[in-house]
């Protein structure tokens, strides 16, 4: 079906998520303010990709399962977006004047 | 089934695991991968509503969420996050060795990711032990004087309602995880995989690197905040 990717590769994936762990850990100790979440996330965004790129093997499935990976995240944007568009902009109107 | 209709020459012309309604293996292969995508996707939108919900009520009480943050130990949510990254490597190992048709390999990786998977459990465990024994489990024991800062007792006991549902929702998947792994490895041994069929070895493994994913999210989200707050 697909090339089968070595043994080496899986193991290089694993020792970088492993050291991922450690450096998420390592600047959660320090204070940056708004950015510690912004940091976190995006350490764990790219320890995602890794694991569905190479554990789960969407790099080397067909172009549709690759449109339907994709596809989760775009559902998951429009939910998320639509759930913090709503509670971000409940405050805007004036108290008793909503219609 | 072909055989019931007394077609039992189509049977030797092709891999027994073929279903009639496929053309190849390659063909059946891709179906179920994407068939499986489809299930994570209704995953992914199981999980994002909690992690929504959760990030609202975060941005509402940010003090409350970081102060909370220290009851949950980071020593053990980061041994949790090294073992599940440890299962998902010995998971996509199982998967590669079913492909070359290695079967020994094969099922002591399973055994070894099932191991790894249990491990996960029994320090959640204990890590859910001692909120119980700290009084931190919301409605059934929660101390409403909450580690002499009562300020936060509402609030607090809201992060960990999140804490309970998102860590036990994924326990739960860890557990149909592992039950997984149990029914692979009794295929495995009856001889059931082979370098042309591996496909339940595969979309199981899926599912197991999904609910490795989760993880890596919750570690930050509910262990982490705030941690600079604490140590300083």
């Amino acid at each position: 079906m697909h090339e089968i990717p070595s043994v080496k590769t899986y193991v290089a994936i694993w020792a970088t998520l492993t050291i991922l762990t450690f450096v998420t850990y390592s600047v959660a100790k320090i204070d940056m303010g708004g950015f510690n979440i912004v940091v976190a996330m995006g350490i764990a965004f790219f320890k995602m990709m890794l694991v569905i790129l190479f554990f789960m093997n969407v790099k080397a499935e067909s172009p549709l399962t690759k449109l339907f990976a994709g596809a989760g995240f775009f559902w998951l944007i429009l939910l998320l977006g639509q759930f913090f568009l709503d509670y971000a902009t409940r405050g805007w109107m004036p108290e008793g004047k909503m219609w | 089934m072909a055989d019931s209709h007394g077609v039992v020459a189509e049977h030797a012309e092709h891999n027994p695991n073929l279903r009639h309604h496929f053309d190849t293996m390659a063909q059946q292969f891709d179906s179920a991968t994407l068939g499986m995508w489809v299930f994570l996707l209704t995953e992914i939108m199981f999980f994002g509503g909690m992690f929504g919900a959760y990030t609202v009520y975060r941005s509402m009480y940010p003090e409350a969420f970081a102060s909370t943050s220290k009851h949950m130990d980071a020593f053990w949510g980061g041994l949790n996050t090294a073992v599940l990254i440890v299962s998902s490597l010995t998971m996509a190992l199982a998967v590669r060795a079913a492909r070359l048709g290695q079967q020994k390999n094969l099922q002591i990786l399973l055994v070894l990711t099932m191991i790894f998977g249990l491990a996960f459990l029994g320090v959640k465990a204990i890590e859910y032990h001692a909120h119980w024994v700290e009084h931190m489990v919301p409605y059934w024991n929660w101390d409403p004087n909450y580690d002499g800062q009562p300020q936060y007792a509402h609030n607090a006991q809201i992060l960990f309602c999140f804490y309970f549902f998102m860590t036990g929702f994924h326990a739960l998947h860890m557990i149909v995880g592992v039950s997984l792994m149990l029914v692979i490895l009794m295929m495995a041994r009856r001889g059931a995989f082979n370098a042309e069929y591996f496909t339940p070895v595969e979309i199981s493994g899926l599912y197991w690197h999904f609910v490795d994913i989760v993880w890596i999210f919750l570690f930050p989200l509910l262990y982490l905040i705030g941690l600079h707050q604490h140590t300083t």
